[in-house]
C-alpha cells in the first residue's frame, strides 16, 4: 500500500459521500454488534479482577456418571474434588465453591433476594477481590464452622445502610452471619467470582463427604500454563481410577480439568468426556459471527459492484500503464478495508456507548462491561476481516475488466 | 521495434462475427513517428490497442521489441506495457480523484521505485510539458489542453521507447492540438521515442514520418 493509493482511497470515500455514508451505517452497525459480543466474551474469558489470574486457572465444573441403565451429569461433589484435585501436582492452590444459591434477606419490611456462594478459604487467595472493609474469613473460621460472611458493597448498601458493616450481624436465609468483609460488587460475567454473599463451606455433612455429584466447582491455580497438559493428564488418570461410592459397580465417571473457556463449553455439549468441546464452541462462535457478517457483506459487495462502471476508465488506465491484476485487487481490497476500518473506529465508539447503557440497565446483574486495548484490537481485526471478506469479489471483478472496454467506460 | 505479421482481429458475439482487422502486415522501426488514418470504424483504435498489448490478435504474429507476445500471460504483458509503452488517450483518462502529480506517478507505482524518486521523475516529466506550476491541481481544475499535457507527462514519465497516442488532439481546439503535436514531435526528434498516433486530421498526419491508412479493417497504404 503506497501513500498515493491511501490518499486515493480517502479521496474516493470523501467524494462519494452518499455511498460512503450508506456503507458506513451498515458496517458500523455490524461491527458494533460484533464488538459488543467480543467485549462480553472478553469480560468472561480474559483475566480481569477478581479473576486476574484466570489464565492460570483450571476448573472442574461437571461430572458425568454412565452405566448401562442411566446417565447423569451434574456439578461435581465434594468427594470427587477431594479425590481428584485436592493435592494435584503442579497446583499452587486449590479451592472449591458452590454454585450461587438464591437466599432471602428481610430488611425491615423489605424482602431482598441475594446470591450466595459457599467457598473454601483458599478461594480468597486465588481470586483477588477488592476489599472495601474488613478481610476474608480464614481457614480457622472455616474449620470452626463460624457463621461469617463476606458481602458486596451493593448488598451492604441495601441491608446495612450507613456505618461500617464489619462486625455487624445479618440474617441471610434464616441464618445469622457476622460480616467479616465487604468487597466491591462483582459482575455476573466473572463466573467463578460472582455472588453477593460468600460464606465458608464449613463442616460438610458426612453423607456428602464422598459424593461424586453435587453443587461444587473446583478451581486449580497452576504455577504456570505450561503445567496444564501434565495436570490434565494426571487429573484424567485420577478420574479413570476413581470409584464411584454412590453408584452401582460398573458405573463410569467422566470429567475434565478445564480452562475457563473449556469449562463453559463442556457442560453446554452435555458430554463431560468430549475433549473437543472448546473447539466445537469456538467453531460455533466463528460460524455465528460469519453468518452475522454475511448479509451486510453482501450489501457492501452489491454497492461496490455497482461502482465498477464508475471506476472503469481508471482501471483501464492502470492496466494500460502496467498494473497487474493482483496489484489492482490489492488496491481495491485495501480501499474497502480502509472503509471498514473507519466503520470499525465508529463502531468502537458506539460499542462504548452501548456497553455503558447496558451497564446502567438491570438486564444483566451487576454488569460492568468495558472495552480495553484488547477489545479494540479484536474489533479492528474483525473490521479488516470484514473488509477483505466483502471487498475481494468486487475487487477481483474490477481487476479482470478488459482494459479496452474499461477505457471506453464499459464494464463488459 | 514493432512487427505485425498477417494480423486478424475478429470480434465475436453470440450472433455476429465482425472482422475488425484483416491481414495487417506492419513494421515500425525504432524512432519512427507513424500516423494511422482512416474513416471511423475502420479499425485504427483496434490496431493501436493490439500494438499497445491491451488486446490480443485473433490470428497472426505480433512482436514487440523482438518479443513474441502471442500467448504471454497477464503479468508479462503488464510488465511490457509498463516498461516499453506509454499511452495518450483522446479523452485524457486522468484519474479525477488524484492530483496532477499523483496521476503522472501512476506508471511508476508498478515499478520498484521509492516514493521520493517517483516524485522527482514525475516533476521532471511535468516540467517537460510545461506544467510545473500545476502539480497539486486536480484534473477538473485544468483546461483540456493542460489535461492532455498531463496525460503526455504520464505517458513519458517511465521513459518508454514507444508512445501510443489515440487521437490525442481529437478533443482539443486547433491551437491546443498544435501544442500537443509539438510535444509529440519533440519527443520523437529529441529523445528518439517511437510514436504511433491515430488521427483524423491530415494537418497532423503530414507532420509524421509515415502514414498508415486503413479502410474496412484492411491496410490500404
Amino acid at each position: 500500500m503506497n501513500i498515493a493509493n491511501l490518499k486515493l482511497a480517502l479521496r474516493v470515500l470523501a467524494r462519494r459521500k452518499v455511498f460512503t455514508a450508506i456503507s458506513l451505517v451498515g458496517i458500523t452497525l455490524t461491527l458494533v454488534v460484533l464488538m459488543v459480543a467480543t467485549a462480553i466474551l472478553d469480560n468472561v474469558f480474559a483475566p480481569g479482577k477478581p479473576e486476574s489470574q484466570l489464565d492460570r486457572m483450571l476448573f472442574v465444573s461437571v461430572v458425568g456418571r454412565y452405566s448401562k441403565d442411566m446417565s447423569n451429569t451434574s456439578p461435581p461433589g465434594y468427594g470427587f474434588l477431594q479425590k481428584t484435585i485436592r493435592d494435584l501436582p503442579g497446583a499452587e492452590r486449590v479451592a472449591y465453591f458452590t454454585q450461587v444459591d438464591t437466599k432471602v434477606i428481610y430488611s425491615g419490611v423489605q424482602r431482598i433476594e441475594t446470591q450466595m456462594k459457599r467457598v473454601t478459604p483458599s478461594y480468597w487467595q486465588i481470586l483477588d477481590f477488592h476489599f472495601i472493609e474488613g478481610a476474608p474469613f480464614t481457614a480457622a473460621d472455616d474449620a470452626a464452622g463460624r457463621p461469617v460472611a463476606v458481602i458486596t458493597d451493593a448488598l451492604r448498601d441495601k441491608i446495612l445502610a450507613g456505618g461500617p458493616a464489619v462486625g455487624r450481624s445479618v440474617n441471610i436465609g434464616g441464618q445469622s452471619y457476622r460480616v467479616a468483609g465487604v468487597v466491591s460488587r462483582v459482575p455476573i460475567t466473572r463466573l467463578s467470582a460472582y455472588a453477593e454473599v460468600w460464606v465458608p463451606v464449613g463442616a460438610v455433612a458426612a453423607e456428602l463427604q464422598g459424593a461424586t455429584g453435587g453443587d461444587f466447582n473446583g478451581i486449580v491455580l497452576a504455577r504456570s500454563r505450561d503445567d496444564f497438559p501434565a495436570m490434565k493428564r494426571e487429573f484424567n488418570t485420577r478420574v479413570a481410577r476413581y470409584t464411584n461410592p454412590d453408584a452401582p459397580p460398573g458405573t463410569e465417571v467422566r470429567s475434565g480439568l478445564d480452562t475457563a473457556f473449556e469449562a463453559i463449553a463442556r457442560p453446554m455439549l452435555n458430554n463431560p468426556a468430549n475433549q473437543n468441546a472448546a473447539l466445537i464452541l469456538r467453531t460455533i462462535f466463528i460460524v455465528l459471527a460469519l453468518l452475522f457478517m454475511t448479509l451486510p457483506a453482501l450489501n457492501l459487495v452489491t454497492l461496490n459492484l455497482s461502482r465498477i462502471l464508475e471506476r472503469a476508465p481508471e482501471i483501464g488506465v492502470r492496466k494500460a500503464f502496467g498494473a497487474p491484476k493482483r496489484t489492482l485487487i490489492a488496491q481495491f481490497v485495501t480501499e474497502n478495508v480502509i472503509l471498514t476500518l473507519l466503520g470499525g473506529v465508529l463502531g468502537f465508539v458506539f460499542t462504548i456507548i452501548a456497553l455503558t447503557a447496558l451497564n446502567h440497565t438491570s438486564f444483566i446483574p451487576e454488569a460492568q462491561f468495558n472495552v480495553n486495548a484488547r477489545v479494540f484490537g479484536y474489533g479492528m481485526l474483525i473490521a479488516i476481516f470484514f473488509g477483505v471478506f466483502s471487498g475481494f469479489y468486487p475487487a477481483w471483478k474490477m481487476a479482470r475488466l478488459n482494459p479496452v472496454n474499461a477505457l471506453r467506460g464499459g464494464a463488459q | 521495434m514493432i512487427t505485425l505479421n498477417n494480423i486478424d482481429k475478429v470480434y465475436r458475439t453470440e450472433r455476429v462475427e465482425t472482422l475488425a482487422l484483416q491481414n495487417i502486415n506492419l513494421d515500425i522501426a525504432d524512432g519512427e513517428f507513424v500516423s494511422i488514418m482512416g474513416p471511423s470504424g475502420c479499425g485504427k483504435s483496434t490496431l493501436l490497442n493490439l500494438i499497445g498489448l491491451l488486446d490480443k490478435p485473433t490470428r497472426g504474429k505480433l512482436l514487440l521489441d523482438g518479443t513474441h507476445i502471442n500467448g504471454a500471460g497477464d503479468r508479462s504483458l503488464a510488465k511490457m506495457r509498463n516498461e516499453k509503452l506509454g499511452f495518450v488517450f483522446q479523452s485524457f483518462h486522468l484519474v479525477p480523484d488524484l492530483t496532477v502529480l499523483d496521476n503522472v506517478e501512476i506508471p511508476l507505482l508498478y515499478r520498484k521505485i521509492a516514493a521520493g524518486e517517483r516524485k522527482k521523475l514525475a516533476l521532471a516529466a511535468l516540467d517537460r510539458v510545461g506544467l510545473s506550476s500545476r502539480v497539486h491541481h486536480f484534473p477538473t481544475q485544468l483546461s483540456g489542453g493542460q489535461q492532455q499535457r498531463v496525460a503526455i507527462a504520464r505517458a513519458i514519465v517511465g521513459k518508454p521507447r514507444i508512445v501510443l497516442a489515440d487521437e490525442p488532439t481529437g478533443n482539443l481546439d486547433s491551437a491546443m492540438g498544435d501544442e500537443i503535436m509539438g510535444i509529440l514531435e519533440e519527443l520523437n526528434e529529441k529523445d528518439g521515442t517511437t510514436v504511433v498516433m491515430v488521427t483524423h486530421d491530415d494537418r497532423f498526419a503530414v507532420r509524421t514520418g509515415r502514414t498508415i491508412r486503413l479502410f474496412d479493417g484492411r491496410q490500404v497504404a
